[in-house]
């Protein structure tokens, strides 16, 4: 698969480069940098320190996607790092051992702050003590209440906002020797709500037949820059703009989902995708559905960032510390069962796709513990078929190409049978 | 009444702990129309507020090494742990059907995402994931996890129809106190004089603790050191050791008595934190929620499922334990696919390390069979110790 041409879009080259430049950022020695996550990322606050922020679980992508992690895992699991735990850490804890090597070929800086925003993953609190071990660098904890009734409480909110005003922003404060500047705050955040309602178009166009992106793993591409260091910059604003304008003019070609290997010739069957992609064998993963002419139409992968076609959200210049608290609150992963399961219907629904396709991650029980449950309970509410597959993150050894794609074949009969009996129109018809 | 002995005492134990339909707290409920049953979850559960409520709080920590998982299993996938799925089984067989709501706290996500299952699979019942704080200011986690408190009251008290009164929580966190002061004379009892008190007898104490109403296993663990003290059992030459990790899935109770047949004597574990989580008495007059709260906050034990803030304390919670129970070693058991004790380990480890502690690791699932590899793991650990080491 490696050895084709890859097919990029201008808004992918974009992406590509925004991405490139941030690790640049990153390692030029002029900035100061936190370590934090792409759930509960707060870039704009730490923008308004003008800090580098550097996300882990993205660098461990990287490395990924470079075929690079698996030696890191291993080297990890040889420090005593267990084999049952989260791949993301461990890649992260072995590319440390391995020279902490930043995509661009540079050395990445010790972090000047470790930015625990506990949202949605338990996992994160513990990898954080573990990289406060190496780095021994000042850490500050933002824990975000778990959404466990569907709706965040104003307890939850208010606890939020108490911590930023307390814990959080004095600790940025007295790393960086900036002085907090709410207005400052409130223009990044007016950004963000611009560039947001254009992501939240792209999320949309899916509903097009056929549909002229993929919102899994084209997604992927098309949430880097709100998921990471850009929300709340002018380059989002202008990055989305683009891709609206891309996509606009791909409706009206009428074509298929762009891919890899070009667009998609026939869009046979659309699907909605719960779980993260597989990034040892993405791009193999991926031509599994080109093949097949399977598209993916939503994904809860595209909000796992951030969740804006949902309820409406966007950030909200008027209430900035407000509206980081109910941004983290209603990340994907810090949603109960029976918000992601209404959500995924939802989408089953409004994007008219014919199933729910699981993949459901070794690595990451925040995801994937209630995944059968999920699985039924959609099923049961859709009348639609779903499938269930098993891979993991960033551990090549967890992805076995042969048995992923019996079980999309077999989905893919499962579908077949079901149109024939009347239960689901075949795509592009 | 005749006092019992030891053996009747365990056997006791030994009946609740078997008995997966939890006959007991049935009773209990039967007795009194219109009583409660609440299940909780590890690690910690004020159960002052539901014993105040009138209600029985009542422990479910999975099935255990005997329960075959037929249901449960289509629930979850290959690589979560086993607790979650032996207690889907509990509820999907029938074995749960009289309790009135589950609570499940914040220890992982696996017992997380439990808490919407339960919300899709029961939907008439009371189901409260309990959050707690991981930021311990009194005036930041402190203010939020009173409100919670507050809200759980709340929720309880329209499950019970009819209000708690700060008097009756008051009480509740008097009966909690003195069960709280014979855990840990048991424990003290069972550190002095470790031949007395075996680890499995120990804990199926502790575990008739999850099923009884607090002032009955009281008077039990009253009975039991009485009972315990006056009797001879002849000690052996074991190390002592603290045995750690073991604060979710239980271990099967095979491996517990494995550990000391090899030549362990535990000295300390994190066995059902619930009974040991507050440190000091809660203050029983005044706002019984700001209390709890407070308790909480800074008077509460240290695991791997709560945010150490300073680098420097991590750890020491443990090394404590290990000067104080005069422990030559640690063991740490974690149960497979558990991320809090699976990624809390290394640096645990690195503390002991610094100390020259000695320590072994292990897994385990509820319903692990094999104890031989247990036991030759555990043998050799205490004989390198009495061997070897300079203490």
């Amino acid at each position: 698969m490696s050895g084709r041409e890859v097919v990029k879009s201008n808004s992918q080259l974009v992406q590509k480069e925004m991405i490139s430049r941030n690790y640049d950022r990153i390692t030029d020695g002029n900035h100061k940098v936190s370590s934090t996550f792409v759930p509960g990322n707060l870039n704009e606050l730490l923008m308004c320190f003008d800090i580098a922020n550097n996300l882990p679980e993205i660098n461990a992508i990287q490395n990924a996607m470079r075929k690079k992690s698996g030696d890191m895992i291993t080297e990890a699991e040889r420090a005593g790092h267990s084999e049952d735990v989260c791949t993301y850490v461990k890649a992260d804890i072995g590319m440390m051992a391995k020279g902490n090597i930043a995509p661009n070929g540079k050395p990445f800086p010790n972090p000047d702050i470790l930015l625990l925003s506990y949202t949605g993953c338990f996992t994160f609190m513990k990898w954080f003590e573990l990289l406060r071990e190496q780095y021994k660098c000042p850490t500050v904890m933002l824990h975000v209440p778990y959404a466990a009734d569907g709706t965040p409480t104003r307890n939850m909110r208010d606890y939020i906002v108490r911590q930023l005003k307390e814990d959080v922003i004095p600790a940025l404060e007295k790393v960086s020797g900036v002085r907090f500047d709410i207005d400052r705050l409130r223009e990044y955040l007016r950004k963000s709500a611009a560039a947001e309602d254009d992501m939240v178009w792209m999320l949309e166009s899916t509903k097009h037949r056929p549909s002229p992106i993929d919102c899994y793993f084209g997604g992927v591409y098309y949430m880097g820059p709100i998921f990471t260091a850009f929300r709340g910059t002018d380059e989002a604003i202008e990055y989305y703009r683009l891709l609206r304008l891309e996509i606009q003019e791909r409706i009206d070609k009428g074509l298929c989902a762009q891919t890899p290997e070009g667009d998609m010739p026939e869009e046979r069957y659309r699907l909605v995708v719960e779980g993260p992609p597989n990034w040892t064998s993405f791009r193999d993963f991926w031509h599994m559905f080109y093949e097949s002419g399977a598209v993916v139409v939503a994904s809860s992968y595209t909000k796992v960032g951030g969740i804006y076609d949902y309820e409406g959200f966007r950030h909200d210049p008027d209430h900035p510390l407000e509206t980081m608290a109910d941004y983290c609150l209603g990340v994907y992963t810090n949603r109960s069962l029976p918000t992601r399961v209404d959500m995924l219907a939802r989408n089953i629904r409004e994007y008219d796709a014919d199933g729910l396709l699981i993949n459901s991650i070794k690595s990451c029980n925040s995801f994937s513990a209630g995944q059968l449950v999920m699985m039924r309970e959609i099923e049961r509410i859709t009348g639609k078929p779903a499938a269930f597959i098993e891979t993991d993150l960033v551990d090549p050894r967890y992805f076995s190409a042969a048995n992923v794609k019996n079980r999309l074949e077999s989905y893919f009969q499962m579908i077949d049978q079901k149109r024939r009996l009347g239960g689901s129109s075949a795509a592009g018809v | 009444m005749e006092a019992r002995t030891v053996k009747e005492i365990v056997a006791f134990c030994q009946g609740l702990f078997d008995d997966l339909d939890f006959t007991r707290a049935r009773e209990w409920k039967a007795a009194v129309p219109g009583r409660k049953v609440i299940g909780y979850m590890p690690v910690y559960v004020p159960r002052e507020i539901i014993h105040a409520a009138g209600m029985l709080p009542l422990g479910i920590l999975g099935g255990g090494a005997d329960m075959e998982v037929i249901h449960g299993d289509a629930y979850y996938q290959s690589y979560i742990c086993r607790i979650p799925r032996s207690t889907v089984e509990l509820a999907v067989t029938g074995r749960l059907d009289f309790v009135d709501g589950m609570l499940f706290p914040s220890i992982c996500d696996v017992i997380r995402n439990l808490s919407g299952i339960w919300r899709i699979l029961f939907k008439e019942k009371y189901v409260r994931y309990f959050d707690a704080p991981q930021n311990f200011r009194e005036d930041v986690g402190g203010v939020f996890y009173s409100n919670e408190l507050r809200e759980f009251r709340e929720g309880l008290e329209k499950l019970a129809g009819r209000r708690i009164a700060d008097a009756e929580i008051n009480a509740s966190i008097e009966v909690y106190n003195e069960n709280r002061l014979w855990v840990n004379r048991v424990y003290d009892f069972r550190a002095d004089f470790p031949w007395k008190a075996p680890s499995a007898e120990v804990y199926l104490l502790m575990r008739a603790g999850m099923v009884l109403p607090p002032e009955e296993h009281t008077l039990l663990m009253r009975e039991y050191l009485s009972a315990a003290g006056a009797q001879d059992r002849p000690m052996r030459d074991n190390c002592r050791v603290v045995l750690t990790g073991v604060f979710c899935e239980q271990p099967p109770l095979n491996l517990i008595k494995s550990l000391e047949i090899s030549g362990c004597y535990i000295v300390d574990d994190d066995f059902l934190l619930v009974c040991r989580w507050l440190l000091e008495d809660v203050q029983a007059d005044g706002d019984p929620i700001e209390n709890l709260s407070r308790a909480f906050l800074l008077h509460s034990a240290q695991t791997a499922a709560k945010y150490e803030a300073d680098m420097e304390v991590k750890g020491r919670y443990l090394i404590d334990a290990i000067r104080r129970r005069r422990a030559d070693g640690v063991i740490f058991a974690a149960p497979s696919f558990c991320d809090p004790a699976l990624l809390d380990q290394p640096m645990m480890i690195s503390r002991l390390d610094a100390l020259k502690i000695p320590y072994i690791t292990m897994q385990y699932a509820e319903n692990s069979g094999q104890m031989q590899p247990i036991r030759e793991q555990s043998g050799t650990f205490a004989d390198s110790i009495k061997l070897w080491s300079s203490s």
